[in-house]
């Protein structure tokens, strides 16, 4: 019946809609580029650019998580307070070597992950919820575990800080090389279609045959590894563990990376370029507004608008 | 405290339908509403015997205090949860009507108590709006929302340099500070609020849409209950709620202090849920989350008085106890949605 | 009351109803009936102010009307049961009862006293003892549908239309839902019963009309029309009407042969299914015969574990197979097809490539990697095979039309190679090039051995398609067609025969 409803034409609008969704990121980072190298004084150097990379890393890598998570249609909310775990436990466990720091750290996300996909898998708690509770406690965790801030002083940290190969710093090759994982992952592996076909219609992929709770869990344990490892990275950049204020709003930039980058929140697609485009737009957006001395509540306001107008065009678009 | 809405009665016999289920339905309805009733009194019984500061009159009044100001926040989140929603931007409210208020005390207590509410208000019906009739993600928006407040409040404060002071001698302050009957004017005002919230939710017509709004969406429409409006109307309620909370602290401190708030909306979904509100709507009561509040500020005592728990422990336990409220809420709902 | 006359409602691409009349009056219970896609439920909705009609006039007591909102129709006097139970479950039974009027006293808060003992009165009126103060979801489901019942009736309402009011109801229950709607008649409020359960309609129902594809087939008495009679009406088929074969492309008989491929016995599910037992042999098509809501893809779905019985068991070649688990189910080798291709079979966003290699994916991968290579020689292989139009492999499944969507399904489930295939209305919405090929291919899979269940509410392409014919009604099997009884006569027949009121 409605079989020549689908074969008909996209209309106009909704074609822009389209359009906008999915290169609009893109776009977006171009016009900011430009008008800073036009309009901002030392915008273009070297040392400025690897200022603005060491900053989104740390936020690319959480949206990477919450853009699968976002793809298998749910959310994320953890994602903060998992790197204020990660950072309370490198810094309990650098005495036996930042390897075993680092894997401690990321065991950790992956416990958190592991709770909540279970919590949601299992017993069918609305993804929110289920991550809203772990957002409580898990913050709670790593203050107990380390009630202040502590300054890390080791030299391995401070290389993966602060250090860089062939002039590209550490972080960002980091945060590159697992982009191109969680690309790969979504784009060749069993996993990764299996939750886009989980994500776009859970009832075809049940009635298929999907190992649908074994894929949603993988999914909440691969955010909070992915995390976890944020958590690290940024305890490494600030050479301190700051569990109380480490990770906070973090789960809302990462969302805006993902649903700017054209995502849709209704799950059943995933586009990683335009994550990594979409935090890198929230970095520069920051970076141009406080370049040009505003001050930094407009970023909030800016970055809040952003969200709301990204959410609307993907559900204008979703109506059909 | 209100017992307004003391559970009907349901002894009358009942002819239709089977027994042992519905025995075991009425009995977990019970564990729901009464449940942290129980754990209240059973922490406060064990704080009692275990710390002799604990019954002092000092520390009651204390507890009572901070109860007070998450309290009338978690006033207004009760409705929007009971609508099946979610409002993340009430710890930004709360500091934001915090500030506004310590600002506007400079122009008289009325500016002081209407300028948060007004803009708070504001803030909230554009949450309603958006999400009652633009149909976005209520965690989404009340995410940006959350953000934006935050912005609006650093943007008026200098980006949070700026501390307006309350004039300790104006009528304003004395809102926060006096007490009547020995007890603080803030708690008086936060019991009056609840006993009007429990009347309005329990027994106007609004309260029934909100209920049936959060129960069946669908049906409600087809009710003729006016959806949209009713969903404006609790996020337009929780964004005052959460203006006049902050005022009143910014009352009690003498000063619009610009860091607090984070995390308050946290604190204030687990106290509504942990009083037995069901986070997926439909199902709530206001004395419940009364009791939440209390609940999680007699552990955050008790964390407090022993001196070697850090006050972290106070997330770990309303974490749990928030997963473990949820964990039976869903296990609950889906036996009944079995039977 | 109300009346329709030459009512028309077209949605892209069909024409849902063309030119209807029908009328409902005053003391009178109208059965609406007709298969799926015979307009019935457009009919409500356009009647009830869910649809806006293309065409056509609405009389409304005398007065030519439009409703806008389901809500105006309410307010206007007409009342719909929904199939499910459109309450809040978590509110009062008076609650629900008086959402939107209360009645209120001081203060303009609501009077519970007088709710409640208004609510008791309503529900005594009917015949019901029911404590207004419990909450909606304790009470059973046709306790419920009572509630709605009363709701809609309080609500002055001057015509009450149900939608298959029964479905989920006990047989007790039936028998208070028949006394209301007995005392309604009384009342003068004319009600417009819908339902596939024939000997409902002939208890209950003065009055009925019959739609199929949209249009009005028959309007009348309902006791002058026998069972047989109404069934072909609904079905489209004359009893007289002797057809040669030819008209489907299925070729007829199969070499089937040997032990059952598939042994499924006693298959219960409360208010479902009632001990349904199917058997397939490998190069057999069986089909499922019945009205709709007989079953049918229940049966289906259950065989499948897709829908976890209460009990019976389930046989693959030999070996048993755990039932209520899809995954068990597929790698014993059976594959369903579902009856709702959108929502259940397709996953839309996907390219055709992905949902082929969809159910096979593990099989196809390596250490958690897919083998693209292996992917697309299957996908090429079968987009050849079962000749599905597409721009390309990457093109999105939701953009296919229906015939290719369901060719794609096919391709899913052949790339497991299955031992029993589940096909549930596989010739539903797709055209008539694409059906024919859909047969052709059911044919071919049958003779390579396969064991096939076919569900149609197409009776040619039922008959001439299957070897057997289990016919079910109400949720149990009341017949089994072999042979040279494989007939539309003797299916027609079938579904007609009284009784079996299994609940």
């Amino acid at each position: 019946m409605t079989d020549l409803a689908l074969r008909r034409a996209p209309a106009d609008r909704e074609r822009m809609l389209g359009l906008l969704q999915d290169y609009g990121v893109y776009a977006g980072v171009t016009v900011l580029i430009l008008a800073n190298i036009a309009f901002t004084p030392h915008f273009v150097s070297a040392e400025n650019f690897r200022t603005q990379a060491v900053q989104v890393a740390p936020v690319l890598i959480v949206a990477l998580g919450m853009a699968l998570a976002i793809g298998s249609e749910g959310v994320d909310l953890s994602v903060g307070s998992v790197m204020a775990l990660a950072t309370s436990l490198v810094s309990l466990y650098l005495g036996y070597g930042p390897w075993i720091a680092l894997i401690v750290a990321m065991l950790g996300g992956a416990a958190v992950g592991l709770a909540s996909g279970s919590l949601i898998a299992h017993i069918g708690v609305q993804p929110i919820v289920a991550t809203l509770a772990l957002m409580v406690a898990v913050r709670g965790i790593a203050l107990v575990m380390l009630p202040q801030l502590k300054d890390v002083r080791d030299p391995g940290m401070a290389t993966l800080g602060s250090g860089d190969l062939l002039g590209i710093p550490y972080l960002v090759l980091i945060a590159a090389a697992l982009a191109l994982l969680v690309g790969f992952t979504v784009r060749r592996t069993t996993f990764g279609r299996q939750l886009l076909a989980i994500g776009d219609s859970r009832p075809a992929a049940q009635l298929a045959g999907l190992p649908v709770r074994r894929v949603l869990i993988l999914v909440y344990i691969c955010s909070g590894v992915l995390a976890a490892i944020a958590g690290v990275l940024a305890t490494a950049r600030l050479q301190a563990s700051d569990p109380t204020s480490l990770g906070n709003l973090m789960e809302l930039s990462a969302i805006t990376a993902v649903v700017v980058g054209g995502t849709p929140l209704s799950g059943g697609r995933i586009r990683v370029g335009g994550t990594v485009a979409g935090a890198v737009l929230i970095q520069l957006l920051t970076a141009t507004l406080i370049k040009h001395d505003l001050p930094p509540s407009w970023t909030q306001i800016a970055q809040a608008v952003v969200i709301v107008l990204a959410v609307y065009a993907a559900r204008e678009r979703g109506k059909r | 405290m209100t017992t307004v809405q003391a559970r009907e009665n349901t002894s009358s016999p009942a002819e239709e339908e089977p027994h042992g289920a519905a025995r075991a339905e009425r009995l977990s309805a019970l564990a729901q509403q009464h449940g942290a009733l129980v754990t209240l009194m059973l922490v406060v019984a064990v704080a009692s015997f275990g710390f002799d500061t604990f019954l002092t009159g000092d520390n009651l009044e204390n507890m009572a205090v901070s109860s007070a100001f998450l309290a009338v926040v978690a006033l207004g989140m009760t409705f929007v949860i009971v609508t099946g929603g979610i409002d993340l931007s009430v710890g930004s409210l709360f500091a934001l009507g915090g500030v506004l208020a310590a600002w506007g005390s400079q122009y008289g207590t009325p500016v002081a108590l209407l300028l948060p509410l007004a803009v708070c208000g504001l803030i909230g019906l554009v949450n309603g709006l958006l999400i009652a009739r633009a149909r976005l993600a209520p965690f989404i928006v009340t995410l940006a929302a959350m953000l934006a407040a935050r912005g609006i409040l650093l943007s008026i404060t200098d980006e949070g340099s700026t501390t307006y002071l309350v004039d300790e001698k104006s009528f304003f302050a004395r809102l926060g500070q006096d007490k009547l009957l020995g007890v603080g004017v803030p708690v008086w005002i936060t019991v009056a609020l609840f006993v009007l919230g429990a009347i309005v939710l329990r027994r106007s017509r609004f309260g029934q849409y909100v209920y049936a709004v959060g129960g069946n969406e669908d049906a409600a429409a087809l009710m003729g209950a006016p959806v949209a409006r009713t969903k404006i109307a609790v996020y337009t309620l929780s964004g005052l709620c959460a203006g006049l909370a902050g005022a009143l602290n910014a009352a009690w401190l003498v000063s619009g202090v610009t860091i607090l708030g984070t995390g308050m909306e946290l604190e204030a979904i687990s106290a509504v849920v942990i009083g037995g509100t069901l986070l997926t709507g439909g199902f709530g009561f206001i004395s419940g989350s009364l009791v939440g509040v209390l609940l999680l500020k007699v552990i955050q005592n008790v964390i407090n008085q022993i001196g070697s728990l850090d006050s972290a422990y106070q997330q770990v336990v309303s974490g749990s106890f928030l997963a473990v409220v949820v964990i039976a809420q869903t296990w609950l709902g889906r036996r009944r949605r079995m039977l | 009351m109300l009346s329709v006359s030459s009512l028309t409602k077209t949605f892209p691409g069909a024409r849902a109803l063309d030119g209807v009349d029908f009328a409902a009056r005053p003391g009178e219970v109208h059965a609406l009936i007709g298969e799926n896609g015979a307009g019935k439920s457009t009919l409500i909705k356009v009647l009830t102010g869910v649809y806006q009609p293309d065409e056509g006039e609405i009389v409304f007591g005398g007065e030519p009307v439009r409703f806008a909102t389901p809500l105006a129709a309410q307010h206007a006097g007409i009342s719909t049961i929904y199939q499910e139970v459109n309450l809040v479950p978590l509110m009062s039974v008076a609650r629900n009862l008086f959402l939107g009027r209360e009645p209120r006293g001081r203060l303009g808060l609501i009077d519970f006293r007088r709710m409640h003992r208004e609510a008791d009165a309503a529900l005594r009126s009917l015949g019901l003892r029911i404590d207004v103060r419990r909450p909606l979801r304790e009470l059973g489901v046709g306790a419920q549908q009572m509630v709605a019942l009363a709701r809609a009736v309080s609500v002055d309402a001057r015509v009450v239309v149900m939608d298959e009011p029964t479905s989920s109801l006990e047989p007790r229950e039936v028998r208070t839902l028949f006394g209301v709607i007995r005392m309604l008649k009384e009342r003068g409020i004319a009600v417009v019963y819908v339902s596939h359960r024939l000997d409902e309609l002939y208890e209950v129902c003065d009055t009925v009309t019959v739609l199929r594809d949209g249009k009005l087939v028959h309007t009348g008495r309902i006791a002058d029309l026998d069972r047989l009679r109404l069934v072909s009406l609904m079905l489209g088929r004359e009893m007289s009407e002797v057809r040669s074969e030819g008209l489907t492309k299925f070729s007829g008989d199969h070499e089937a042969g040997g032990e059952p491929v598939l042994d499924a016995r006693e298959l219960t599910v409360r208010h479902v299914l009632h001990e349904v037992s199917v058997q397939l042999r490998p190069g057999e098509v069986v089909g499922l015969g019945g009205l709709l809501g007989s079953g049918r893809s229940e049966t289906a779905k259950a065989i499948a574990g897709a829908l976890p019985p209460d009990s019976g068991t389930v046989v693959v070649a030999g070996a048993a197979v755990r039932t209520g688990s899809t995954p068990a189910a597929i790698r014993a080798g059976i594959s369903l097809l579902p009856e709702d291709r959108k929502a259940e079979g397709i996953v839309p966003g996907l390219s055709v490539r992905e949902n082929i290699a969809l159910a096979a994916l593990p099989g196809l991968s390596r250490f958690g990697l897919v083998d693209d290579a292996r992917v697309d020689r299957i996908v090429d292989t079968f987009i050849k095979r079962l000749r599905i139009k597409t721009s390309g492999p990457y093109q999105k499944v939701g953009e296919l039309s229906g015939g290719n969507q369901q060719k794609v399904l096919l391709a899913r489930w052949l790339a497991m190679r299955p031992k029993v295939l589940l096909l549930d209305e596989p010739t539903r919405g797709i055209d008539v090039g694409a059906k024919a090929e859909v047969q052709r291919l059911i044919d071919e899979l049958a003779d390579e051995g396969l064991g096939v269940l076919l569900i149609s509410s197409d009776m040619e392409e039922l008959i001439e398609g299957s070897d057997r014919v289990v016919v079910l009604k109400d949720g149990a099997v009341v017949a089994e067609l072999t042979g040279d009884d494989v007939t539309e006569d003797r299916l027609l027949h079938a579904i007609a025969a009284e009784g079996g009121d299994h609940d």
